[in-house]
């Protein structure tokens, strides 16, 4: 890279971001074929798939119920009408000739996603959503040597449905865009629409980049196509910026374009440029009649809406009493907060002491577990039923800090299972907290006795004899007393 | 034994037996092809099989209306391990695993099924010459065309080969080749037959129906066509018709009294054969004869309806036609260099010159700073045109008119002007772009001694009505009883 011109200075960075979002439906979009990921290849394609003469698509009403889905969910408008087109091109992976999507009507119209950001939330405005289908694969390798240099065509994925979702220029930095990606994966996750599984190609980015000094017209844009993690997107948008910038303090101009971003040498490259852009010749698919959504549906889908995470956020914070920043971790994700809530549920009360024992467990060790073996939450050894059983020990005292932290240790190890699996191990473990008064006494009395030395340090002001008075009295009992109890009977010993 | 009803009396008396039918036909057509060229492929197989079916089904009392009945599929519609070409050499061994909807219901009928008819490739054509299998000759005479792109369909019928076939209508494809065979032919509603399984030319126009000698065979076959398929988006799902109900329905003194029928000046004036008009004139007298009365109406918008058409049939075959590339079925190239070189060589080898044209013109107008000029203004006047139809039957019931605007022409007479072939549509096509159901029938002979036919438009969903009023004319008149001279036997 050039010497540092301090572009954020002097240049403004625009972005619009495209998603493809696959649908979480059984079938495709426009067959009865499944859409499971990874089958051998074509065993998954049917008549309609290879578009065989003759075969006609008919709608996946699954697919557009999760459009209206997502319509509600980001407060946009779901067009009661929309169309079907046809865009045409050729390539061996699109078996029609041309891909079905929506093109002047789609499903649905505007709504907005609020990020967090360093200065705060922002608002990214949509522009519009709507229904396609998606290609199949050209595969390059792993083809029998025997058949020599072709390239091989699986339409396994050919009509897996997809939900387009195109945002406008809102986003002013590759953080923001990385910012926004989360949020709508964590959203179309939340209300069950996509797999949200990135590494299979269920959640996939295009950004539309642009530079201009503050207060231009908007600047030429390009697109980078397919970039599947959050990681690529940013560091793509990153390269993008720089090569723009120095381009254009070089003296040239932006051409429009899509670029492919080569993660390997983190660059970006020119895939073809607006000269031989194709023209894809849209008009309405006369095989499908507009589609149309009734009001009732819409209500149906309404009721049926999962509480969304930003009202999810705000009742954790003003009903649970969780601190903002515990609200926002735990609404991550649908699968982290239901892993809460459930374990919350399974606790005897349920009540501020509680969610607040919970959110700072899950947070904290779960979590912690969770990375360190690079786990997700429905993998986790450790689930509700097993995590309430150890909380409910630490509520009722019988189980210190350390050693409950030993026996989600042990958990987590799978030494045991179900809502009993605590109980099992503190037993197996002899691990039960000394939490008797008397048993206490007994053993304060016998330390005071057999530490007279200590003792009298103590009394001479030395606080830090009384820690080593509470350290006899924790090792006396094997580290099973209970602290908190230890230190009120010394200081009542030691005060008489 | 001609007709539908004919070989069902005798196959009822047991005076025949199906594969006695089955045999028949399949020796006409051995005798047939060599000068009518009728059919793309012949399953005799097949044919003496389901034809020992339908025998049986006879004995057990199991037998409908068309069991045993031989009848043959336009190359267009797909039956499941019998090839279906569309005329094409792209498709030349293309075997499809499945059915078409209106073939699985017309083997679900009982119909013996002897093989798969020429046509214009792709259905696109109005002479049934542009096929790589050869053009269809006229049983009434073989130096002229039997009309397309349904024409080996309707050629099998007129000269007596099998007594139904099926058809597929985009601009005039059933109706146009029926009446310059001498025959009848039905453009359903549509979305009354699926098309499923039917290869898509126009999607937005295309219609499968029925092609026979009479109104009755149209009504019986269209009984075991029409229905819903959930698999076809613009199927409709209706409740079943009988179509030959109101056949013999009482309605008054005379046959058609109460029918009105529509007169459009727009079909009766240039343009038209002296031939033509005198038929359809003389048969126009007849059912005013037979009760019914004639008013003159405007279709104003109407005169659009070529280029209407040639605007959105090959801006649909466009696209409906991308996936013949050779990558996965059909016609492959044998060398080429890349990518783009394989897509060329396989395209430019594998479809006929009507077909390309037609993909080029569809690419054309649907080309980005094209598109609204032509496309979009052309689904607007098609919409036009069908306002008009709609007034139209608040003061009719029926529109009469020629079919076509000459009977059949010399064989290679219009193959080097595509305009003039488009022209023979004129009358035909408006009833594609509003969906409305029509029918040809024959009412006469030119000069030349070639027939000569009667077109009858509905109202949506009124076959019944155009099959009652074609039958009350046929029972009074005899011109779909004429055959041609070379199958007389």
């Amino acid at each position: 890279m050039t010497p540092n011109k301090h572009a954020s200075d002097t240049w403004e960075v625009v972005i619009g971001i495209e998603t493809h979002t696959q649908l979480s439906t059984a079938s495709k979009i426009f067959s009865g074929a499944p859409t499971g990921f990874g089958a051998p290849p074509n065993t998954q394609a049917s008549a309609v798939d290879l578009a065989l003469p003759g075969v006609l698509p008919v709608l996946n009403r699954g697919a557009v119920e999760r459009a209206i889905r997502f319509g509600l969910a980001v407060g946009g408008a779901i067009n009661r009408r929309s169309v079907f087109a046809r865009k045409n091109y050729f390539y061996p992976d699109l078996p029609k000739g041309y891909q079905i999507s929506q093109y002047e009507i789609p499903v649905v119209k505007g709504g907005t996603v609020t990020i967090a950001t360093e200065n705060g939330e922002r608002t990214v405005r949509l522009t519009r959503a709507h229904l396609e289908e998606d290609a199949g694969k050209s595969l390059h390798e792993g083809l029998p040597d025997s058949i020599g240099e072709v390239t091989g065509i699986d339409l396994n994925r050919a009509g897996t449905p997809l939900l387009e979702i195109v945002s406008e220029p809102d986003l002013r930095s590759s953080a923001e865009a990385v910012a926004y990606a989360k949020t709508l994966h964590a959203l179309v996750v939340w209300i069950g629409i996509c797999d949200g599984n990135m590494q299979e190609g269920s959640f996939r980015c295009d950004a539309n980049v642009s530079v201009r000094r503050p207060g231009a017209p908007l600047g030429t844009r390009c697109e980078i196509k397919n970039l599947n993690s959050f990681r690529f997107l940013q560091q793509a948008i990153d390269y993008e910026v720089r090569r723009q910038i120095e381009w254009i303090e070089d003296g040239g101009t932006v051409v429009q374009e899509t670029r492919l971003y080569d993660s390997a040498r983190n660059e970006t490259r020119s895939m073809r440029n607006k000269e031989d852009a194709q023209d894809y010749r849209y008009f309405p698919d006369p095989d499908l009649p507009p589609l149309t959504i009734d009001d009732g549906w819409v209500q149906r889908v309404l009721t049926e809406l999962p509480e969304l995470p930003d009202a999810l956020r705000a009742r954790l914070t003003m009903e649970h009493g969780l601190g903002a920043y515990d609200a926002a971790q735990l609404t991550a994700s649908r699968a982290l907060y239901d892993y809460y809530d459930l374990t919350v549920k399974l606790l005897p009360a349920e009540d501020a002491a509680s969610r607040k024992l919970v959110a700072n467990w899950v947070l904290g060790e779960v979590a912690a577990a969770l990375n360190r073996t690079d786990a997700s939450i429905a993998e986790a050894p450790v689930q509700p039923a097993e995590l309430a059983g150890l909380l409910r020990r630490i509520a009722d005292q019988s189980l210190s800090g350390k050693m409950a932290k030993d026996v989600f240790d042990a958990l987590w190890a799978r030494e045991a299972s179900g809502a009993g699996a605590a109980d099992a191990i503190i037993v197996q473990r002899g691990l039960r907290q000394i939490s008797d008064a008397g048993a206490i006494d007994r053993l304060v009395d016998d330390v005071v006795a057999a530490n007279p030395a200590t003792v009298a340090e103590f009394r001479a002001g030395k606080e830090k004899a009384f820690n080593a008075l509470v350290g006899q009295v924790m090792k006396a009992s094997q580290g099973k007393a209970n602290p908190a109890q230890v230190n009120a009977a010394l200081r009542r010993k030691l005060a008489g | 034994m001609r007709t539908i009803a004919e070989q069902s009396d005798a196959l009822d008396a047991r005076r025949v037996s199906a594969v006695e039918l089955a045999e028949q036909a399949l020796s006409r057509i051995d005798a047939a092809q060599p000068s009518i060229n009728a059919f793309i492929s012949i399953d005799r197989d097949g044919a003496l099989q389901a034809a020992r079916q339908a025998d049986a089904a006879r004995i057990e009392g199991r037998a409908q209306a068309l069991t045993g009945i031989p009848i043959a599929h336009k190359d267009v519609l797909m039956t499941a391990g019998l090839r279906t070409t569309c005329a094409s050499r792209m498709l030349e061994s293309f075997v499809a695993p499945y059915d078409a909807h209106v073939v699985a219901r017309l083997r679900e009928a009982g119909t013996v099924l002897v093989g798969k008819t020429n046509m214009d490739e792709f259905a696109m054509g109005s002479s049934s010459e542009n096929s790589y299998f050869g053009a269809v000759r006229n049983p009434w005479n073989p130096g002229c065309v039997a009309g397309g792109s349904s024409g080996g369909s309707a050629a099998a019928v007129a000269a007596g080969l099998v007594a139904a076939c099926t058809g597929t209508d985009t601009g005039g494809s059933i109706r146009q080749p029926a009446a310059l065979s001498g025959i009848c032919g039905l453009k359903p509603t549509y979305g009354v037959c699926s098309r499923y399984g039917l290869v898509a030319f126009a999607s937005s126009l295309d219609t499968p129906g029925p092609l026979a000698h009479d109104a009755r065979g149209c009504a019986l076959m269209l009984n075991a066509m029409a229905g819903h398929d959930a698999r076809d988006s613009t199927s409709l799902d209706r409740p079943p018709t009988d179509y030959t109900r109101d056949l013999a329905a009482p309605t008054g003194p005379r046959p058609l009294d109460g029918v009105r029928i529509g007169l459009p000046s727009q079909y009766f004036g240039e343009g038209v054969d002296d031939d033509v008009a005198r038929a359809v004139d003389a048969a126009l007298a007849e059912l005013r004869k037979l009760g019914a009365v004639t008013v003159d109406i405007e279709l104003p918008a109407v005169r659009y309806s070529v280029p209407v058409y040639y605007v959105i049939a090959p801006a649909e075959a466009s696209s409906n036609l991308s996936r013949f590339d050779g990558v996965r079925y059909g016609h492959r190239a044998a060398r080429y260099t890349d990518l783009d070189d394989m897509y060329g060589k396989t395209r430019a080898e594998g479809f006929g010159a009507e077909v390309k044209r037609r993909i080029l013109v569809g690419t054309y107008v649907l080309s980005h700073g094209y598109y609204d000029a032509y496309y979009l203004k052309a689904q607007q006047v098609r919409r036009l045109i069908a306002d008009d139809f709609v007034r139209a039957y608040a003061s009719c019931d029926v529109i009469a008119g020629p079919t076509t605007p000459t009977a059949a022409f010399a064989c290679g007479a219009k193959t080097g002007d595509p305009v003039q072939m488009y022209l023979n549509d004129i009358f035909t096509v408006a009833a594609n772009l509003t969906g409305m159901p029509a029918m040809s029938i024959p009412c006469g002979f030119g000069a030349n001694g070639l027939p000569i036919g009667l077109q009858l438009q509905g109202n949506y969903f009124d076959e019944a009505r155009l099959l009652q009023v074609a039958h009350r004319f046929q029972q009074a008149t005899d011109w779909h009883r004429r055959i041609p001279a070379a199958s007389e036997a």
